[in-house]
C-alpha cells in the first residue's frame, strides 16, 4: 500500500521475556478505518500500545505519515496527530466532563477552534453536554466510552486508535458508538484503527480487517470478503456453518459476540 | 476569656504551618503515591535559606522570601528530575527509606552549611502585637494565617483555573491518560514537587518568627504526616483541617492538660479518629484507579 498514513511492519513487542506480538504487519490507509480482530489476549491492546508509543517493540517499525515512530514518547506521539482511546476509556475521573475534554485538547494553542470542537463533540454525542459539569468518574461505562473517544477527537488528530470501544457496554449502545465513529471518519477525516472483539459490529463498519491471534496476524481481507469466511463465521460470530467442514485451523473454542 | 482567644489564635497559626507541610504531602502523594518523608526538612532549608538571604547577604525581607522560596521549588523540581523519578514503581518501604534518608542529607547539609546555632529570622511582623478587644494579637501569628489564606487560594485558582494547573490533575489521576492527551507527564510531575517544596519552603519563613531556626526544625513534618492522615491522606482541604485541628489540640492540651500531653494529645485524636474512621475526615471510601 504506497499511501499508508499508518504502516507497521514486523512488529514485535515484549512483556518482560514473555513475547506479546511476535512479527505483526498491517497497513491502514488515509481515509479509512481498519479492524484487528482477536480474542482476549491475542495482543490487540499491545499492538495499540506499542503504536502510540507507550510501548516500546524489541523489532520492527511503525511508521506514521511516512516517518518512523516506534520509540517515541506517547505524548509525541499524539502531538503528531495520532490519539490513542485505550482500553477501559481511562477518564479522570475527578474532573468534570469539560475538564476531561479540555485536556483531550491540551496540544491545541487555537482557543477559538477548541470552543468549536467542543460543540462539535457536544453534538455527536449530546448526552455529554448535558453532563458536562459532572464528575467525569460518575458517568455510566456508556457514558465514559463517548468521553473517551470525544476527548481524543479534541486533539483533531488524523488518526484514531480505538480498543475495544464495544467492551461491557449494551449491544444498542454499541451501535449507536459505532454509528458516530462512522461519521466521525466521514465528516471529520479522521484516519481510524480499530481493535476488536466484537467482530460482528468491526466487520460492518470498517472497510479492511486484520485477525491475530496469538500475537501473529493469521488472516486479512476486505470486511466484505472477511464475512464470508467460514473460519471468521464460526469463530467470531458464532454462527455454524454445516456446509463447510474445514480443517479447524483454529484450537479456540468459538467466540460469542 | 482571653487566653482562651490567644490560645484559638495561636493554636490555628500552628496549625496551618501544619497544614501546608501537610498539603506537600499531599501533593506529591496524589501525583505520583510516594510519601515524601522529607517534606518537613524541605521547610527547614526553605527557613534557612530565607535567613541566609536575609542576614548573610543583607536582602530585604520580601526578596529574601521570594528568592528562598523559588530556591527550594527549584531544588525540589530537580530532586524528583534527578532522584525520585527512578525509584517510582519500586517497592514502597524503599521509596520510604529514601525519602527519610533524604531528610537527613538536608539536615546534615543544613548544619554544614549554616552551623548548628539557634537563628532567629527578623521579619518585618516580629516582634509587634497590636490590642483587639483586649487581647493582645501578635502579627507574627496573623502573618501566618494570613499567608496561609492567600497561598491556599491562589493554589486553588491555579489548581482548577489555569490549564497547566488542571493537567497537574489530570496527571495525577490518570498517568497513562494523560500521557495519551500529549500532556508532559514527567514535567508535571516535576512542577508538582516544585510546588510542594515551595509550599513547604513558605510554611518554614512564615513558621520561622514564631519558632527558632534550628536544623530540626524539619521535626514538625511527623505532626504535618499526622495531620495529613487525620484529613484522610489525599485529600488536600483535608490536610488543611487536619493541621488546623491538631494545632488547635495541641495548643489546649498544652494549655489545659497536664505537663507532657501536648506532645501526644495530636496522635491521640489520631488514633480515635481512624479507629471510627479508618479513612481519614475527608478521605474517599474507595481508592483511586492508577
Ligand atoms: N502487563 C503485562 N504483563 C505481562 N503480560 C502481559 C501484560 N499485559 C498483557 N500481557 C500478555 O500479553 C498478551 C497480549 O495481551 P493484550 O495485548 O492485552 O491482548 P488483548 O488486548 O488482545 O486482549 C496476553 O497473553 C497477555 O497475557
Ligand atoms: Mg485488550
Amino acid at each position: 500500500m504506497p499511501d499508508a498514513l499508518l504502516k507497521v511492519e514486523n512488529l514485535e513487542t515484549y512483556y518482560g521475556p514473555i513475547v506479546a506480538i511476535r512479527g505483526v504487519s498491517f497497513a491502514v490507509p488515509r481515509g479509512a478505518i481498519v479492524t484487528v480482530l482477536g480474542a482476549n489476549g491475542a495482543g490487540k491492546t499491545t499492538i495499540l500500545k506499542t503504536v502510540s508509543g507507550v510501548m516500546d517493540p524489541q523489532k520492527g517499525t511503525v511508521t506514521f505519515q511516512g516517518r518512523e515512530i516506534q520509540g517515541l514518547d506517547p505524548d509525541k506521539v499524539t502531538r503528531l496527530g495520532l490519539s490513542h482511546v485505550p482500553e477501559g476509556r481511562e477518564v479522570f475521573p475527578f474532573l468534570t466532563v469539560q475538564e476531561n475534554l479540555r485536556m483531550g485538547a491540551y496540544i491545541r494553542e487555537d482557543a477559538d477552534g477548541v470552543a468549536r470542537d467542543l460543540e462539535m463533540v457536544y453534538e455527536y454525542f449530546p448526552v455529554l453536554r448535558a453532563r458536562a459539569e459532572q464528575r467525569a468518574g460518575q458517568l455510566s461505562g456508556g457514558e465514559q466510552q463517548m468521553l473517551s473517544i470525544s476527548r481524543a477527537l479534541m486533539a483533531r488528530p488524523t488518526m484514531m486508535l480505538l480498543d475495544e470501544p464495544s467492551l461491557g457496554l449494551a449491544p444498542k449502545l454499541v451501535k449507536d458508538i459505532f454509528d458516530i465513529v462512522v461519521r466521525i471518519n466521514r465528516e471529520r477525516d479522521v484516519t481510524v484503527l480499530l481493535v476488536e472483539q466484537n467482530a460482528n459490529m468491526a466487520l460492518h463498519i470498517a472497510d479492511y480487517g486484520y485477525v491475530l491471534e496469538v500475537g501473529r496476524i493469521v488472516m486479512e481481507d476486505t470486511c466484505a470478503r472477511l464475512l464470508e469466511k467460514p473460519d471468521i463465521k464460526e469463530f467470531y460470530l458464532g454462527i455454524k456453518d454445516h456446509g463447510v467442514r474445514g480443517t479447524r485451523r483454529w484450537k479456540r473454542k468459538k467466540m460469542w459476540r | 476569656m482571653d487566653i482562651i482567644l490567644q490560645l484559638v489564635l495561636n493554636g490555628l497559626a500552628v496549625g496551618c504551618i501544619y497544614g501546608l507541610v501537610a498539603l506537600g504531602f499531599v501533593l506529591i502523594y496524589k501525583a505520583t503515591e510516594l510519601v515524601n518523608f522529607a517534606q518537613g526538612d524541605l521547610m527547614m532549608l526553605g527557613a534557612f535559606t530565607c535567613y541566609m538571604f536575609i542576614v548573610w547577604h543583607g536582602f530585604g525581607y520580601w526578596t529574601a522570601v521570594a528568592l528562598a522560596v523559588a530556591s527550594v521549588a527549584l531544588f525540589g523540581a530537580l530532586l524528583d528530575a534527578a532522584v525520585l523519578r527512578r525509584v517510582l514503581g519500586q517497592p514502597q518501604f524503599a521509596v520510604v527509606m529514601l525519602t527519610i534518608g533524604l531528610g537527613a542529607v538536608f539536615r546534615s547539609f543544613a548544619s554544614i552549611t549554616w552551623g548548628s546555632e539557634i537563628y532567629t529570622l527578623p521579619t518585618p511582623f516580629s516582634a509587634r502585637a497590636t490590642m483587639v478587644g483586649g487581647v493582645s494579637v501578635s502579627h507574627e501569628y496573623v502573618s501566618i494565617i494570613v499567608g496561609t489564606v492567600l497561598l491556599c487560594a491562589v493554589l486553588y485558582v491555579f489548581f482548577t483555573h489555569t490549564r497547566i494547573g488542571v493537567a497537574m490533575q489530570a496527571a495525577s489521576q490518570n498517568q497513562l491518560a494523560a500521557y495519551y492527551m500529549g500532556i508532559p507527564v514527567k514535567l508535571m510531575f516535576s512542577l508538582i514537587w516544585a510546588i510542594s517544596a515551595g509550599v513547604a519552603a513558605i510554611a518554614g519563613v512564615l513558621l520561622a518568627p514564631v519558632s527558632l531556626i534550628d536544623t530540626n526544625l524539619g521535626f514538625i513534618g511527623l505532626k504535618a504526616f499526622a495531620a495529613a492522615v487525620l484529613g484522610g491522606f489525599g485529600s488536600i482541604p483535608g490536610a488543611l483541617v487536619g493541621g488546623l485541628t491538631i494545632g488547635l489540640i495541641e495548643l489546649y492540651s498544652g494549655a489545659y492538660l497536664p505537663q507532657g500531653f501536648k506532645d501526644v494529645a495530636a496522635y491521640v485524636v489520631l488514633l480515635l479518629v481512624l479507629a471510627v474512621r479508618p479513612q481519614g475526615m475527608f478521605g474517599a471510601v474507595g481508592r483511586k484507579k492508577v
